[in-house]
């Protein structure tokens, strides 16, 4: 393998394993911000139980997010130099906005919301909570931002083989941001929803069943009950943007080879570059026209427009871009039988009773599926991640620098020593980090989470504070 | 000509990023080096050291991503000409940081008979990312290449940074605990001092031996007579530290700040002596701040969000130390 190619999986790994913890902390911060207003509008203890367990999945979380993070800054140097001699003028801004705004109010008030709610006012830690929230937040649509403009980028004009900016609102409300932040937005809500309710789950099976979990399992089965429909709905919309600006990439994603009307809906195939057509395919008729154009005989853009009589090929993998698109819709209904499901089940009443069941109304194997889906999120969201960021390739900036062009010159066995390096502690971490999870909800289910002690102390660091 | 946007932009930048830098190296430099130090404690007293540096740590190593940031982005043909000669031990370093970072949280949050394996991960990461910082300093001053005797002097730079992060770690220690801990702290701290000083000397020394541009800068009359300051208020630190040092603890542990407050002094003399040395050059002796630096558009947009923004942050920092100031102490606040 040559050094592209393992500088590619070497920061594929990486980025891979960032995305996992800011999914989490993004609407995690929210939730728990949501907790804390319940719990001082109410006076009700079971919103605060909820809030000290999910703070600690918080604080864990938010550190693998901050150490996998630092990595990223580091490897646009190490790895791929010519991203920022070419359009350093653009993504130095943007990365900048990102670190200044978002990076240190997370990180300052992050101390006062884990350890600081006996040595402030009940306001100055919600508050605290509330901008460690609204920090994740703006981070991600800072980096969103750059992402989506090296996706579909404007506001720029090229000056010896440099990007310089002449439009800062064209650059930053670029055609996809809109799309991909909301996107990505809902992604997190629906992965913590899903994670929130399986950890309760699994709590309630063995045997914490006590009012927080209760609670925070019917609040997040009732959130993502909501929110997949209208992520539904917004996936479709990026998808007909992304077929507007980077055709390819739905080419890709739908595996068609020649543009074409009545062009149907693959279900399922084994794309072949070689050959340039499907082995095996399962489709309906006029599918994609009518999904992408609305009209049977719409036209839809082939593979085959995107090979260039020299004989390049500037469209995407094919492959990785079909089967990551069909991992992360097959989640996305999963997600919605799930959510469904088990809401209606509580919001059904008792026999005889004007009671609903709620979550004692639930049976087991419901409980277990619930379980089953903590993670589901991540699936889905590292699957759209590598149908959006693979199906831009051969470019790193589309239409403006390939990838190939930005890569660093480092020998390939030093790359792949380092990869290997990444690899081991990646995997270590991740196991540890499940593990940790699982054992947290056990810790929890055994002793509780204890009484609300005004200024207790919020996070056991050091010594366990149980 | 500082008029010029051009001349002065890349300037401001070029501050800004060695006062993140400055920080950096003060503020997660006590951190690593109490993790360094984890050897020399109890189990109890390792939880009472993590308890004083819980609350900060994270927004110590921002000041690293800050700095690295602002090279990145004011300074990009830089950023990876350094980080590419640098590979390596910049792959060692994240690797060190991702361990203590995690480590931090696992050690209090998985099952009690894998504290001890995150106790060793967090020292082990603490060690690696010391190590690996001093090593890049070393042949940063070698200006970036790969010869034996540079990786020598790079070696000889990552002992005496890691021992100099462990000196700075107890001066910490001192000032956030009591009791038998703190004396601990005051042997660990005399027991360190020797790295600082030997890692200012050598950088001191070696730093004009190999460039000859340096050695002007420093040696020629009149910068030497108002340059002397640096080197003597430098001794007269390290003199303090040690007699301070040999006294403490005070009754009714007054001054326990003092070693801390020192030990800044002392990094804040020996960095601002290198910036001087390597001014204007940002890869030694290649690549200088002008030559290396953004568009001015590009970097005019940056300075204004800076502007709002990193006093912001300076008060959040003052505010969060004076939130947690006073002792750690393991479990008072239930």
């Amino acid at each position: 393998m040559d050094t592209l190619i393992l500088s590619r999986i070497q920061f594929g790994a990486n980025i891979s394993f960032h995305i996992l913890f800011p999914t989490i902390t993004i609407a995690l911060g929210w939730v728990l911000f949501y907790f804390k207003v319940a719990f001082t509008w109410t006076k009700d203890d079971r919103w605060m139980e909820a809030y000290r367990f999910w703070v600690k999945v918080f604080a864990l979380s938010f550190a693998m997010g901050v150490v996998s993070g630092i990595t990223m800054s580091f490897q646009f140097g190490t790895n791929w130099p010519g991203f920022m001699e070419t359009v350093g003028n653009i993504a130095g801004p943007l990365l900048a906005y990102e670190v200044l705004t978002a990076f240190f109010l997370e990180a300052v008030f992050l101390g006062i919301m884990l350890f600081g709610a006996g040595r402030v006012p009940n306001w100055a830690h919600t508050g605290a909570t509330f901008l460690v929230a609204f920090g994740t937040t703006m981070s991600a649509f800072w980096i969103i931002v750059l992402n989506s403009w090296m996706h579909t980028p404007q506001g720029f004009e090229m000056r010896d083989g440099v990007a310089h900016a002449t439009d800062w609102w064209a650059i930053v409300f670029n055609p996809s941001m809109p799309y991909r932040l909301t996107h990505m937005i809902l992604a997190s809500f629906l992965t913590v929803s899903f994670l929130i309710a399986g950890i309760s789950a699994y709590r309630w099976i063995i045997g914490g069943q006590t009012r927080g979990v209760r609670v925070a399992l019917k609040s997040a089965v009732f959130g993502a009950a909501l929110l997949i429909p209208v992520q539904i709905f917004v996936g479709d919309m990026h998808g007909l943007n992304t077929l507007e600006h980077q055709p390819q990439k739905v080419a890709a994603m739908e595996a068609n080879w020649e543009t074409a009307g009545n062009v149907p809906l693959v279900l399922f195939a084994i794309p072949d570059e070689e050959t340039r057509s499907n082995r095996v395919e399962i489709a309906i008729p006029n599918g994609a026209s009518l999904i992408l154009r609305h009209k049977a005989d719409g036209v839809v853009p082939g593979l085959n427009d995107f090979v260039t009589p020299e004989g390049d090929v500037l469209h995407p993998p094919v492959a990785p871009v079909f089967y990551g698109f069909r991992v992360m819709v097959g989640i996305g209904m999963l997600m919605l039988l799930v959510s469904w499901t088990v809401a209606f089940t509580m919001l059904r009443r008792k026999p005889g009773s004007k009671e609903r069941r709620g979550v004692e109304g639930l049976p087991r194997w419901m409980l277990y599926g619930l379980v089953a889906m903590s993670f589901s999120g991540w699936v889905a969201t590292l699957a759209g991640w590598y149908v959006t960021e693979i199906g831009r390739q051969p470019w790193l900036v589309d239409g403006v620098l390939t990838t190939r062009m930005a890569v660093a010159d480092v020998p390939a066995p030093m790359v792949l020593s380092t990869l290997i390096g990444y690899l081991a502690v990646y995997g270590l971490l991740i196991v540890a980090y499940l593990g940790a999870i699982f054992y947290l909800a056990r810790k929890a289910s055994k002793g509780g989470t204890g009484p609300v002690v005004p200024g207790a102390r919020l996070e056991g660091m050091g010594v366990a504070a149980e | 000509m500082f008029a010029d946007p051009a001349v002065w932009l890349p300037f401001v930048f070029a501050a800004l990023m060695g006062l993140s830098i400055l920080i950096y190296v003060v503020l997660d430099g006590f951190d690593l080096g109490v993790g360094v130090l984890f050897p020399f404690a109890t189990d109890a007293e390792k939880d009472r050291m993590v308890a004083a540096i819980g609350p900060f740590w994270d927004a110590n190593e921002t000041w690293l991503v800050l700095a690295v940031g602002l090279l990145l982005v004011a300074f990009p043909q830089a950023h990876g000409d350094i980080l590419t000669a640098l590979y390596l031990p910049v792959a060692v370093m994240l690797i060190g940081l991702i361990l203590r970072g995690v480590a931090f949280e696992f050690r209090a949050k998985a099952a009690a008979r894998w504290k001890k394996t995150w106790n060793h991960a967090f020292f082990a990461g603490s060690l690696m990312t010391s190590l690996s910082q001093g090593f890049m300093l070393g042949l940063y001053i070698m200006g970036l290449e790969w010869t034996l005797p540079h990786v020598a002097f790079a070696l000889m730079t990552a002992v005496f940074l890691t021992v100099g992060y462990s000196f700075i770690g107890a001066t910490w220690i001192i000032h956030k605990t009591d009791g038998v801990l703190q004396l601990a702290a005051l042997q660990w701290a005399k027991g360190g001092i020797w790295g600082l000083v030997l890692g200012i000397g050598a950088i001191s020394l070696a730093t004009p031996l190999v460039s000859p541009r340096i050695f002007e800068k420093w040696f020629s009359w009149p910068e030497a007579l108002w340059l002397a300051p640096l080197p003597l208020a430098s001794g007269l630190i390290v003199l303090w530290l040690w007699s301070l040092l040999r006294k403490m603890p005070f009754a009714g542990d007054r001054r326990s700040w003092l070693p801390f407050a020192l030990a800044t002094a002392l990094w804040t003399l020996a960095f601002g002596g290198m910036a001087y040395s390597f001014y204007p050059y940002v890869v030694p002796n290649k690549l200088t701040i002008y030559e290396a630096a953004s568009s001015p558009e590009s970097l005019m947009i940056i300075l204004y969000g800076t502007l709002i923004v990193l006093p912001t942050i300076l008060a959040y920092t003052v505010l969060a130390y004076t939130v947690f100031r006073g002792k750690a102490t393991e479990l008072s606040y239930e």
